[in-house]
C-alpha cells in the first residue's frame, strides 16, 4: 500500500499542527438558502439555529432572489445541466456568448471572456498576456489568487506598499526597461474595505506608459454611482485595461468569474490562457442566472442604493456604540478586536446571541490585527442590522471593548 | 563614506518594513516573512544600480538574501571582481 502509516501519520501532524496553532478551518453548516436569515448547524450535530446573516458576500441580496432562481430554473430546461466539454471543442452555448456581451456592456470595457471562476481568471491572466521581457508591480495586500497567478507567470514581479502612490511610482522608475509594465491591484480590498486610488494609479500608468489590472470581485454590481465598479467609482471607467471580477459574490453569489478589457488582451486569454483551455466554462443554469442578475442591476439601481444606505446606517451604528472599525465606505465594515482569541470568543457569543460573523486573524490579516468582518448586504432591512448592533453592543459590554482604544483593547487582551 | 551593510539596512528598512519591528545585520528577512520573495527582485536591482554590478538570477537566491550580512557577502563578491 502506497499510503503508509508514515505518510498517514505525517500528514496528521500537519493537520494537528493547524489544530494546535488555532488555525484550522471549521465549517458551519447552513440548512437553508443564502439570505439575511438562515438556519444553521454549529456546532456539527447541534440543534439547528435561525441567525442573521452579516459576513456574506451577497451585497446584492441577489443570492435567493426570485427572479433569478426563476431564469436559472429556464436555463436548466432550455440549455440543460452540463456541456460535457471546453469552450472551444463544443462547450460554448449562445447564452455564453450573450453573457460576455452583456458584462462587457456593464463594465464598460472592450470584450469579455469568462472563466469557471474568478481565481481561475486571476490564474490564467497573467501567463497569456505578458513574458518574460515584462514586469508585473503589485499591491502587497492583492488577493491571494492573483499572488497565485503572478506565481504563474513568468514575467518579473515587484510589489509597492498597500495604496503608497509615490511607492508604486518609484517601482514603475525602476523597472522603466521593461517591455510591459503591469499594474496590478484589487478594486476593493477584501480584509479592510478600503478602495484603491484607481484615478491616482492610472494617471502613473499613463505617465510611464503602463497596464493596469483590477480584480472587482468586491465592488462589480454595488461600488460607484451605478454600481459598475472601482473605476466608476474613481471616474476612470474606460481606463482600465483588465478588469477580472466573479459572479460569485454580489452578482448572484452562485460561481464563475471573467476577464473584461482590451480586445486583443481577452483574445490572448481565449488563445492561451490555460484555466480556460482546460476547464468546463460556467453552467448554463449559472449564465443564466447571472444574465438575469445584470438585467435586475441595468434596470435600477434600488439595490445598490439601499445596499449604501444600510452600509451608512451600520457603520454610524457601531461608531456611535464606541466600537472601532476600519474606515471606508463600502459595505466590507471590519470590527477590530486585535487579539486572535478575543475575536474567536467574540464570534461565538456573537452567535449565542443570534448573529453569524467570523473572527479573521493572522495569518487571514497581519498580527494584532484580529477582527470580525462584518459584511452589509441590501437583502438586510434595517431590524436585521439593529438586532445585529444589539449584538455586538451586548458581547461588546462583556469584553469591555465599548469606547475604548486599540491600546486600552491590547492592554486588557494583548496581540 | 556609509558602509555597505548600513546602505542595504536602511534599504531593507525603508521598503520592507510597515510597523515598529526591529531589524539587524542577522534578521532572516525572506525566511522570517519580512521579505516577500516576490520582492527581492527591487532588492537586487537597488545592488546592481548602487555598486555597478550585475548578480546572476541564480546567485539572487532566498536563502543568499535572507540576512542584511548574507547580501552583503554576495555583493561583495561582484564588487571585488
Amino acid at each position: 500500500m502506497a499510503y503508509s502509516n508514515k505518510v498517514r501519520e505525517s500528514y496528521l501532524e500537519t493537520l494537528n499542527g493547524l489544530k494546535n496553532a488555532g488555525i484550522f478551518k471549521m465549517e458551519r453548516f447552513i440548512h437553508s438558502a443564502q439570505a439575511a436569515d438562515i438556519i444553521v448547524e454549529f456546532p456539527t450535530g447541534a440543534s439547528l439555529k435561525k441567525v442573521i446573516n452579516i459576513c456574506a458576500n451577497n451585497y446584492l441580496g441577489l443570492s435567493s432572489h426570485p427572479d433569478v432562481i426563476k431564469a436559472a430554473h429556464e436555463g436548466l430546461d432550455t440549455r440543460g445541466y452540463g456541456m460535457s466539454s471546453v469552450r472551444f471543442i463544443c462547450g460554448t452555448q449562445d447564452i455564453h456568448k450573450q453573457l460576455e456581451k452583456l458584462v462587457t456592456e456593464f463594465l464598460g470595457t472592450e470584450d469579455t471572456i469568462l472563466f469557471p471562476s474568478c481565481m481561475d481568471a486571476n490564474a490564467g491572466v497573467f501567463e497569456a498576456v505578458l513574458t518574460k521581457d515584462d514586469v508585473m508591480i503589485s499591491d502587497r495586500l492583492v488577493h491571494a489568487s492573483l499572488v497565485d497567478g503572478i506565481r504563474l507567470c513568468s514575467a518579473m514581479h515587484d510589489t509597492f506598499k498597500h495604496s503608497d502612490m509615490a511607492h508604486l511610482e518609484s517601482k514603475l522608475q525602476l523597472f522603466q526597461d521593461k517591455r510591459i509594465k503591469m499594474v496590478i491591484t484589487d478594486g476593493v480590498f477584501s480584509m479592510d474595505g478600503d478602495t484603491a486610488k484607481l484615478d491616482e494609479m492610472v494617471t502613473l500608468c499613463e505617465k510611464y506608459d503602463a497596464m493596469i489590472l483590477v480584480d472587482e470581485s468586491h465592488s462589480s454590481g454595488f461600488i460607484g454611482k451605478t454600481g459598475r465598479g472601482t473605476h466608476e467609482k474613481c471616474g476612470v471607467m474606460g481606463k482600465i485595461d483588465v478588469i477580472t471580477t466573479t459572479f460569485g459574490k454580489a452578482l448572484g453569489g452562485a460561481s464563475g468569474g471573467c476577464v473584461s478589457g482590451r480586445k486583443e488582451l481577452v483574445e490572448m486569454c481565449r488563445q492561451k490562457a490555460r484555466p480556460y483551455l482546460f476547464s468546463n466554462t460556467i453552467a448554463p443554469v449559472v449564465v443564466a442566472g447571472v444574465l438575469k442578475v445584470l438585467e435586475i442591476l441595468s434596470a435600477t439601481t434600488e439595490r445598490r442604493d439601499k445596499l449604501e444606505t444600510n452600509t451608512a446606517f451600520w457603520r454610524k451604528g457601531l461608531i456611535d456604540a464606541g466600537i472601532i472599525i476600519k474606515e471606508g465606505d463600502t459595505p466590507i465594515v471590519p470590527v477590530m478586536l486585535f487579539n486572535a482569541k478575543l475575536s474567536q470568543d467574540f464570534s461565538r457569543d456573537l452567535y449565542d446571541e443570534g448573529i453569524y460573523a467570523i473572527g479573521f486573524f493572522f495569518p487571514v490579516v497581519p498580527q494584532g490585527q484580529a477582527r470580525i468582518r462584518t459584511q452589509i448586504s441590501a437583502g438586510h432591512e434595517i431590524h436585521h442590522l439593529e438586532k445585529a448592533l444589539d449584538a455586538f453592543k451586548k458581547v461588546g459590554k462583556k469584553y469591555n471593548i465599548l469606547g475604548k482604544t486599540k491600546q486600552e483593547i491590547i492592554d486588557m487582551y494583548g496581540m | 563614506m556609509e558602509e555597505m551593510k548600513d546602505v542595504v539596512l536602511k534599504y531593507v528598512i525603508a521598503e520592507y518594513v510597515e510597523d515598529d519591528s526591529e531589524i539587524k545585520y542577522d534578521t532572516p528577512l525572506i525566511s522570517g516573512g519580512i521579505v516577500d520573495s516576490f520582492s527581492m527582485v527591487s532588492l537586487k536591482r537597488f545592488l546592481e544600480n548602487k555598486y555597478n554590478i550585475s548578480i546572476p538570477d541564480d546567485k539572487a537566491t532566498p536563502e543568499a538574501f535572507d540576512t542584511v550580512n548574507k547580501i552583503v557577502t554576495l555583493v561583495n563578491e561582484y564588487v571585488k571582481k
